[in-house]
């Protein structure tokens, strides 16, 4: 893990199609924080999710870490691990087989065990991911997600399905992170178990365009 | 790099293999479409002799058509896309280990089976041959035209149909110098040349694929 001291972006506005998502969000995120995303439906938390993780394009603004423009440097996503509402989990294989896959495809193939005991799934490790529960599911996709060489985390609703020892052990995961100076950036509806002292909240809504606006586009 | 780069395609060759092998239902398929065809236009030896050449490349075309859809589709809905375009490899190079996934489990399949075919049609024994060595040089731009025509589909729900009008008529070049080729060698008259172009036509589908189809990708995931 490399040490960034803040990630921030300024000024971001992003379409989706020809609609307007939000504008002038901006945001200073140091190390060892957790930014907590908060919003009502389509306030844009995933979409802004993706846009700092380098699947959408930004209309105007600018993503930065440390200083240094994401978005100039062709977005090099090494220091980014991104979980979005698909887990990326082929059904065909066992859940250690789908872990497997990504640690080796991130080169961090040393992390398998610890990322599978994080996530309390050591007793599913051969079992094939079509006879899970959703609640497995999403651990097993936390779990894939932790095997990266990444100071960031992106979540977009990781607790969707996790019962209480999951999202206990989330919350201890995520605090371990943050204590060694990671940061983390988690869009929920849900309290994280995470002590206030770490988070830092974000509301979408003070960002979304006006009603009035989009129907001035209308007419 | 080159190590992710055999990890992919190992990983959809692997896949391909699960629940119900696509190689095999590619296979029977093929097999199928071949047979139907003595049992429409009458077991006539001569007759079937001279359509047999032409037969099986369409109905190589058609089978290898059927699990193009499978390219992309699975990887796009479960998110997989996703994490490979936030990868360390380029999709261009994603797009190409895909196509080789596709070519080593749809394509190489059907090449093996054909001569078995060949027999079926009372194809000359002289066309055995040269009907594999066309296939070889046919059918890796088989699978790359379609990676292409996968990529420009995913994000559509059923793109099926669409697929198939899209990719189809840019096979053509390939089934004619295919058959071509074969022909020229049973007859005698050289079939050089046109298993050169087969080459050619490879070797042009390999340079735009990746660019193409990876571009196609992008928009896809936005």
């Amino acid at each position: 893990m490399s040490t960034i001291k803040e990630f921030s972006a300024t000024n971001l506005c992003v379409d989706r199609g020809d609609r307007p998502v939000f504008k002038g969000l901006s945001f200073e995120l140091p190390a060892g924080r957790l930014l907590k995303l908060i919003g009502p439906n389509g306030s844009g938390k995933s979409t802004l999710l993706k846009t700092l993780a380098g699947l959408i394009e930004a209309k105007d603004g600018d993503i930065l870490v440390d200083g240094t423009s994401l978005i100039a440097e062709d977005h090099i996503a090494e220091c980014i691990t991104y979980l979005g509402h698909k887990n990326a989990l082929k059904r065909e294989f066992t859940v250690y087989e789908n872990i497997e896959f990504w640690a080796n495809f991130w080169g961090r193939s040393d992390k398998i065990d610890q990322s599978i005991q994080d996530m309390g799934i050591g007793y599913l490790r051969d079992t094939p991911v079509r006879f899970l529960s959703s609640g497995q599911t999403r651990r097993t996709a936390l779990a894939r997600t932790l095997c990266h060489n990444a100071t960031i985390w992106l979540f977009d609703e990781p607790t969707v399905g996790l019962d209480d020892q999951g999202l206990d052990l989330l919350a201890k995961t995520m605090q371990r992170h943050l204590e060694k100076g990671g940061m983390i950036i988690c869009a929920t509806h849900v309290p994280l178990g995470v002590p206030d002292h770490f988070t830092k909240t974000l509301n979408l809504a003070d960002f979304s365009i006006p009603m009035s606006e989009l129907e001035e586009q209308w007419l | 790099m080159m190590h992710l780069f055999w990890l992919m395609a190992k990983r959809d060759i692997k896949i391909s293999w699960h629940g119900g092998s696509t190689s095999s239902m590619v296979v029977a398929f093929f097999i199928i479409v071949v047979t139907l065809f003595p049992l429409g236009v009458g077991p006539e030896q001569n007759m079937l002799a001279r359509i047999s050449i032409g037969v099986i490349w369409v109905a190589a075309l058609l089978s290898c058509l059927l699990s193009l859809d499978r390219i992309f589709q699975a990887d796009y809905e479960d998110g997989t896309l996703d994490q490979y375009a936030l990868g360390p490899l380029s999709l261009e190079m994603v797009v190409i280990a895909k196509a080789l996934a596709h070519w080593v489990t749809t394509s190489l399949p059907l090449i093996l089976i054909s001569p078995l075919l060949g027999i079926l049609m009372n194809m000359d024994d002289r066309a055995f041959l040269p009907l594999i060595y066309a296939m070889l040089a046919g059918s890796p731009a088989l699978s790359l035209i379609g990676t292409i025509g996968a990529s420009l589909t995913v994000s559509l729900k059923r793109g099926g149909v669409l697929l198939s009008l899209l990719i189809l008529p840019l096979y053509v070049p390939v089934l004619i110098f295919g058959v071509m080729s074969v022909e020229a060698s049973v007859m005698g008259t050289g079939g050089n040349a046109p298993l050169l172009i087969l080459g050619a036509i490879t070797l042009f589908s390999l340079a735009i694929t990746p660019w193409a189809a990876a571009a196609a990708v992008r928009l896809a995931l936005d």
